[in-house]
């Protein structure tokens, strides 16, 4: 299975890959991970590779060959949504940051974007800021994304609960457990 | 025990377990987590040193006193180690030494993409390159064991997308090494001409009895015989992309890249119709290779230029379109709502001055709109380019200011700023001290005042620090009380000597806890704000300026650029 996960530098999708390379090792999978540090993080594009199968070559995937693309903004859901297979999920969270130069009025953000992303077959926004709002705080978002991942998925909601559990801060559980199921029972 | 681990924490974790006791370096995307890895080690002893140069020393040193050694850095910081390297490479070591160098092709966070593998080849020292976590383990264990055999610093080369991807570790115990007896023998260690001559020749034949033992070296580099229409010499991440794309065909995998085992891949070319090297960056196996009648591709098929992925070996080799982006703005990198430099670059665009640049969060003064750099080139050069722009013409000593981060300076700063000083220039000098290291992820520094390990230290006072070496106006303003640092760079730019402006506000990133938000009331929408490049700040279809109170940290730089007085902090 090939997971990218792509935002804005600052968005928490770091966490978000140690989540899944937690569910990776509890599903007896071999797992790889690339992220991106540095100069990117600070504001810019940000892309992280999560892959797990019985082997693993590559730290990173392949265009045209990802079977989950979860977007923390919608415009970085355009920008990536080409490394998608055919019958692959596209996952977004309904948030626009806007990037400089469409803060400068240089370039626009595309008004289409959502019309855009649903040309993917398996396409699904979910308003995970607000889902996380109602729990407790906005910074829950990525385990919101998460939650609703795994249902759309189909994958075992316990044990990525339990992943869940073993990457997040202990006195962040309780949040973080609310968050998960929030955005797994939002599209079930 | 196996666990995932990023390659960075798998060095850590190798020195650990080859009974390392001394790790030097200093911080650089992608090799910075070594270091901050291998100090949440008990037993093993990590620092930052002010820079590549003094950490490679350091590490020269305690392993000519004994004990196993590290020293760390990204591909430009062996630039600025190169003269230790090539002298090291002469005297050896007593206690292992291995220095790990992390290329970054494709530039995600550098100034150039330098291939590393040529420092191996002229300063005669060994190189290995590994294409995981576990294997990075591994190799560093093995170069403690080469450098101790036979004399030598070893290096240890990643690249990015292996420094920074993590995979499957199986963890060992430590090794616990009685230190190793220094004795005196200037003859190897106290390098001038009488001593280093026959210490070139030691060089020579050392490589010499390295290159014979290559065979010998069981799994360094791997041999996979599969298919028979194709051979694929390749390292590194490249392997990886190698095995997904072509996974019938055969593959040398060079593990240590240097020497290359040359006599091995000619045989390897020999149960192949054709030999293929796929390399990132140039072409160092492929020229070796031509260069001893061995026939192959490479450089012909795959650009000197940026990383290899799989995409680009399934374009080269079977002309495979990939599918085609949406387009979609580009989204750089910005500062941060909130940091403190903005207000300074806001300045020095304003008074139009020339900016030589330095390397650092504030490299990104040099982005739209507050494009106020004119220059970057490496670590500390700011303020040695703002001296040659004084000497290539007196006028623009009156408008030039070099601009420079705390750890920036005092990594290789300050001899430019001495040079300054002898050399009667009068031009200005900025250090933008915001106490942290930013750009690599908030390391300290010697002006922090707390160590790599947390402990409390001594803490460099910059002023103090700027006057010894000869800099009687130094100044400090807060940077953000923009009028302020107005008022400070007008006059010292006008000053008949160097001037130093220590414009100083911790990263906005270190401070915790909840941040007042900024609102805006009434805007006339004359979009005075937006030349600061704040991400919190939109201007909507309207004209009309709006904050995102998500982003905003309620710095109110805004504020004071604002002409009509729209904008308020609220809770």
């Amino acid at each position: 299975m090939n997971i990218l996960i792509v935002g804005v530098g600052g968005q928490g999708t770091l966490l978000s890959s140690r989540v899944l390379g937690k569910y990776a090792s509890l599903t007896g999978k071999e797992c790889k991970l690339s992220e991106v540090h540095g100069m990117a993080q600070r504001g810019g594009s940000v892309v992280t590779h999560v892959r797990m199968a019985d082997k693993v070559y590559a730290p990173i995937i392949t265009m045209g060959e990802v079977d989950v693309l979860i977007a923390f903004e919608e415009l970085e859901a355009l920008r990536w949504k080409h490394y998608l297979k055919e019958d692959g999920h596209l996952v977004v969270n309904s948030q626009k940051i806007f990037p400089m130069p469409v803060i400068m009025g240089l370039e626009k953000y595309p008004e289409d974007v959502e019309e855009q992303c649903k040309s993917v077959k398996n396409c699904h926004f979910v308003n995970a800021v607000k889902l996380a709002e109602e729990v407790g705080s906005a910074k829950a978002t990525n385990i919101v994304m998460l939650g609703a991942v795994c249902a759309l998925c189909n994958m075992d909601k316990e044990i990525f609960a339990q992943s869940v559990t073993a990457c997040v801060p202990a006195k962040f559980l309780e949040l973080n457990q609310k968050a998960f199921s929030a955005g797994y029972d939002s599209v079930k | 025990m196996k666990k995932l681990m990023l390659t960075n924490q798998a060095i850590a974790q190798g020195a650990y377990e080859a009974g390392v006791k001394v790790l030097s370096a200093y911080p650089g995307t992608p090799s910075t987590e070594i270091a901050e890895n291998a100090a949440k080690y008990p037993e093993l002893y990590a620092e930052w040193a002010p820079n590549e140069k003094v950490a490679l020393e350091v590490a020269f040193g305690s392993c000519v006193a004994g004990v196993r050694s590290m020293a760390c850095m990204k591909h430009v910081g062996l630039n600025v180690a190169a003269d230790p390297l090539f002298t090291g490479a002469y005297t050896g070591v007593n206690a292992g030494l291995v220095i790990v160098v992390a290329d970054d092709p494709g530039m995600h966070s550098s100034q150039n993409e330098q291939d590393s593998r040529f420092y191996a080849r002229s300063a005669h020292v060994p190189m290995l390159e590994p294409s995981d976590s576990q294997e990075a383990k591994e190799f560093v264990k093995l170069g403690y064991e080469l450098s101790e055999k036979y004399d030598t610093p070893v290096l240890l080369r990643t690249t990015t997308r292996i420094a920074h991807s993590q995979s499957v570790v199986s963890c060992e115990d430590r090794v616990e090494l009685e230190n190793k007896a220094y004795v005196k023998d200037m003859r190897k260690y106290a390098m001038m001409p009488a001593n280093a001559r026959p210490r070139h020749v030691v060089v020579e034949n050392r490589e010499n009895a390295l290159k014979s033992d290559l065979k010998t070296l069981n799994g360094v580099n791997k041999v996979e015989i599969l298919g028979k229409e194709l051979g694929v010499v390749c390292s590194g991440a490249v392997y990886q992309y190698v095995k997904e794309v072509l996974p019938n065909a055969s593959v040398f995998k060079v593990g240590m890249v240097y020497p290359l085992d040359i006599e091995a891949i000619r045989e390897f070319s020999k149960n192949v119709d054709e030999l293929l090297v796929v390399e990132e960056l140039e072409p160092f196996f492929e020229n070796q290779l031509k260069a001893n009648g061995i026939t192959c591709h490479g450089k012909d098929l795959f650009s000197l230029q940026g990383e290899i992925t799989a995409e680009t070996i399934k374009e080269k080799l079977f002309k495979t379109a990939m599918p085609v982006p949406a387009s979609a703005p580009v989204r750089p990198p910005v500062m941060c709502a909130g940091c403190p430099h903005r207000g300074v670059f806001y300045v020095l665009n304003k008074l139009k001055c020339i900016v030589t640049g330095d390397i650092g969060c504030y490299t990104l003064g040099a982005s739209a709109p507050l494009s106020a750099v004119d220059t970057v080139l490496c670590m500390g050069a700011s303020i040695g380019m703002a001296h040659g722009f004084s000497l290539a013409n007196p006028e623009y000593a009156k408008k030039t200011v070099a601009v420079i981060g705390d750890s920036t300076f005092l990594h290789s700063g300050i001899t430019g700023l001495i040079n300054c000083v002898y050399n009667k220039d009068t031009n200005t000098v900025m250090i933008l001290d915001n106490s942290t290291t930013g750009m690599t992820g908030h390391q300290e520094h010697p002006a922090t005042g707390k160590t790599l390990k947390g402990e409390d230290t001594v803490s460099v006072d910059l002023v103090e620090l700027c006057k010894a070496c000869g800099v009687k106006r130094v100044s400090v303003v807060d940077s953000y009380y923009i009028g302020e640092v107005e008022r400070v760079i007008k006059e010292e730019l006008n000053a008949p000597e160097v001037s130093v402006i220590i414009a100083r506000k911790p990263c906005e990133l270190l401070k915790k806890g909840a941040k007042p938000v900024a609102e805006i009331d009434n805007c006339k929408g004359c979009k005075a704000c937006m030349k600061l490049g704040c991400p919190a700040l939109v201007a909507g279809a309207d004209g009309k300026v709006s904050i995102d109170s998500t982003l905003c940290v309620g710095c109110m730089l805004c504020a004071k650029v604002c002409k009509f007085n729209s904008i308020k902090l609220v809770k």
